[in-house]
């Protein structure tokens, strides 16, 4: 007997799988900076954020949905690494695992798993987090490198901790330029943040690979950062002594993982060219919108979260162009 | 040659595998029994106009078209009917068939049999027309709709090029492909020919940058003749269909759910083509056509002049037979193909090719969730939302999968094919494609 189905009778190579890891090594060069700033804290916040991720993936899917097993398909582990990635080094372990239980068990499962969730899952559990524990939250280990010898960790603030204090309490940019590090450590990363933030070259190396391995689609984290450098750059240039410059916010902050690496997500950003810039565009918007005149100091998971929530709207408004329409009058790729 | 054209939304390059681009067609021995269809062409069967027991000759009239969009079927073999009865072809049913018991060769004395090129038309617009009819042309690249319907612009419509299609864009094809090297000169006196039947001055013909020897071959007998154009194009996947080639030749986009004629172009295949020299200037009717047939285990992969109702079994045979490791048998090529079910399937009008998978390439993949790549919808040609009509269609929201335009796919199956979820989009396209066509002709209805 021949086997009998419809066509096409022959597919590419494409997988989830493939997908999936290829984010994995996207994420090694930003995470190889981390460990040579941070240390052993990165391996352990690594580890457990991504075993973790792992363990609740595979206790869920067989002893709750008792459905399949997919935990090697890739998508927990890029959620670990993630949430590991956007959390300070020093953050207690059990948090990390309660990070990861709302990451898998709150924010993918519960919605039906991989490809039905609406929020990014590392992001929900960053958010979950913050608001959750501020205080360890918000205290993040001085860079420090690995060939200076293991000694304790200092803790300190971000720069985006500093400027926005400084310019609540009334002081100008120039006064605060000393206690801020240099666009040269920004680069490489020599500043304090999240674990896998800090280094701006590593990240767009890695964001590079996804682009040429077509993982992700330039449009949403150009898109984020132009809005962001020009929103950012016309306040600078209105008031160049209380906002910071345009490139002080690019390099900064989650903004080159967020823009990277979690806007991008597949599963929760939109599906046609023109609803990914506008996507793109209203992260930027907020983002710059939080940073300057919200709570906090740091305003890409709240912009990106909420963008999320709008992607179902910004999918139907936003169809790809049909081939024999007029064009011109349909949006969209 | 510059940049190539090509269309302009989506798209994909699958491994091109044509394995049997180099070898010349050879000609397929003629069966002990014929077994010919009697639904060949898109539209109505023919009706059959031979009986049991009739004696017929090679060419002869057995069955006649039964409504417009309809063929003639003329006996591709010489000998008596057998029965009429039903047979399973290519569909995989049951179907009605005139099985014909083969004794010796013997042709209609109306054909010219000879070689020689007949490079002169003698006949008005009218008469090639109706010559092709009573041929009972169809599209040879596997659509098979009735080739003189569309030599007949519907009122108040006028073609103003015709397109020879000879991308031949599915992987391991190769049948259009020999055509254009071993008949060249008549595929050009065909395409004039169908020039003259639409009254069009200009004629194109489109062929993929992966068959130059092709290119270089009719743009040579072309030289001298500014009315017909060859345009090389970019390899990718579905240039053949109509509406692609049309926007790849002319960058004209024809209009949702209308036919090519709208944007003034009427398309047909090279085969066609070399079939219409034939029916007009050698008075011989359609009865066998090349077949390729290929495969990554066949040992001889080969381009085949096969009669109409051979079983595909010869043709096997005389590619040096099944490999033992076979788990499906295609007709047609590896994206838009058909399985069959039995070797005992005849070629008919459409069969471009018969590909021969391996046991390890016929199983699909296991389908995992959709992970919404958007994927599916950057490879679509005709700008649809594949994951979405998919879903809709399985959900039985057929209101949605119209509005969204679910009767604009054209089945090239690139989304599936790119799916990193192996989800088996196409399946659930043409179930709703299905359901919505009835929603739609229901509706029209009342
Ligand atoms: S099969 Fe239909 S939906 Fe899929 S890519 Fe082709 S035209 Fe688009
Ligand atoms: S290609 Fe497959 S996984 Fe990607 S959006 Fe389309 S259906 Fe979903």
């Amino acid at each position: 007997m021949f086997t009998i189905s419809g066509s096409p009778h022959i597919h590419g190579d494409e997988s989830t799988k493939k997908i999936m890891y290829g984010v994995v090594y996207a994420m090694i060069p930003a995470m190889l900076v981390s460990i040579y700033f941070f240390g052993l804290g990165a391996v352990r916040v690594l580890l457990i954020a991504s075993i973790s991720c792992l363990f609740f993936e595979w206790v869920i899917q067989k002893y709750l949905i008792k459905g399949p097993v997919t935990i090697f398909d890739g998508s927990a582990l890029v959620t670990g690494m993630l949430l590991a990635f956007n959390v300070p080094t020093n953050l207690p372990s059990w948090m990390i695992i309660i990070g990861a239980l709302v990451a898998i068990g709150m924010a993918k499962m519960s919605f039906g798993g991989l490809g039905k969730n609406i929020f990014n899952p590392a992001l929900v559990a960053r958010v979950f987090l913050l608001i959750s524990f501020p205080v360890q939250m918000t205290s993040w280990p001085k860079p420090r490198a690995i060939t200076e010898g293991i000694a304790d960790v200092i803790t300190g603030p971000t720069p985006l901790s500093v400027v926005k204090e400084g310019l609540d309490a009334g002081k100008t940019m120039s006064e605060l330029q000393e206690s801020l590090p240099t666009y040269m450590d920004y680069l490489i990363g020599q500043m304090g943040g999240s674990m896998g933030e800090i280094s701006a070259i590593a990240l767009i190396l890695g964001g590079l690979y996804m682009i040429w391995k077509k993982i992700i689609t330039w449009e949403i984290p150009v898109s984020i950062l132009i809005t962001v450098f020009v929103f950012s750059g016309v306040l600078w240039f209105i008031d160049p002594q209380y906002n910071a410059d345009p490139a002080f916010h690019l390099l900064t902050g989650g903004l080159m993982l967020g823009a990277i690496y979690m806007a991008t997500d597949m599963v929760s950003s939109p599906m046609t060219r023109g609803g990914q810039l506008l996507y793109g565009f209203g992260i930027g918007l907020l983002t710059i919108l939080i940073r300057i005149w919200g709570a906090y100091p740091e305003g890409v998971s709240f912009a990106i979260l909420l963008m999320n929530a709008a992607v179902p709207l910004i999918n139907s408004g936003f169809k790809p162009r049909r081939f024999g329409a007029k064009p011109g009058i349909e949006l969209g790729s | 040659m510059g940049i190539l054209k090509t269309f302009a939304l989506g798209g994909i390059h699958p491994a091109e595998n044509k394995l049997s681009a180099s070898i010349p067609i050879e000609i397929v021995p003629i069966p002990q029994q014929a077994i010919v269809p009697l639904g060949q062409n898109l539209g109505a069967p023919s009706r059959p106009v031979v009986q049991r027991g009739d004696k017929v000759k090679v060419g002869q009239l057995i069955a006649e078209a039964s409504g417009f969009i309809s063929t003639n079927i003329h006996s591709p073999v010489s000998g008596s009917v057998l029965k009429i009865d039903g047979a399973i072809d290519s569909t995989g049913f049951k179907r009605p068939c005139i099985i014909i018991n083969v004794e010796g060769d013997e042709w209609d004395e109306q054909i010219d049999r000879s070689d020689d090129l007949v490079k002169e038309i003698n006949f008005s617009a009218e008469e090639i027309i109706d010559k092709i009819k009573q041929a009972g042309l169809v599209g040879m690249g596997g659509a098979t709709f009735p080739t003189y319907v569309k030599l007949m612009p519907p009122p108040g419509k006028k073609a103003e090029y015709l397109i020879i299609n000879g991308v031949e864009c599915e992987p391991y094809l190769t049948s259009d492909h020999r055509l254009m090297l071993e008949k060249g000169q008549e595929v050009i006196v065909g395409t004039k020919i169908l020039m003259k039947a639409l009254k069009v001055e200009k004629a194109f013909i489109g062929i993929e940058n992966n068959k130059p020897d092709a290119i270089n071959h009719l743009t040579e007998l072309t030289k001298s003749d500014k009315s017909i154009l060859v345009i090389p194009l970019k390899v990718q996947y579905p240039q053949g269909g109509e509406k692609q080639l049309i926007k790849a030749a002319l960058n004209r986009e024809v209009p949702s759910g209308k036919l090519p004629i709208e944007v003034g172009c009427v398309v047909q295949n090279v085969g066609t083509a070399f079939a219409a020299y034939e029916a007009v200037q050698k008075n011989k009717p359609l009865i066998e056509r090349v077949v390729t047939v290929t495969g990554k285990s066949v040992k001889k992969p080969s381009n085949l002049l096969a009669r109409i109702g051979t079983p595909i079994r010869e043709l096997i045979d005389a590619a040096e037979g099944l490999p033992e490791n076979t788990g499906k048998i295609i007709g047609g090529g590896p994206m838009m193909g058909k399985a069959v079910t039995s070797l005992d399937v005849p070629v008919v009008k459409g069969s471009s090719g018969i590909l021969i998978m391996k046991e390890d390439e016929s199983s699909r993949k296991t389908e995992s969730a959709c992970i919404r790549c958007s994927k599916c919808t950057t490879v679509c040609p005709m700008g649809l939302e594949p994951y979405l009509l998919s879903k809709a269609a399985k959900l039985g929201k057929y209101d949605i999968a119209e509005t969204e335009m679910i009767m604009d796919c054209i089945e090239c199956g690139s989304c599936q094919y790119t799916c990193p979820a192996s989800i088996p989009l196409l399946d659930y396209l043409r179930l709703g494609k299905g359901k919505v066509g009835n929603i739609i002709r229901n509706r029209n209805k009342k």
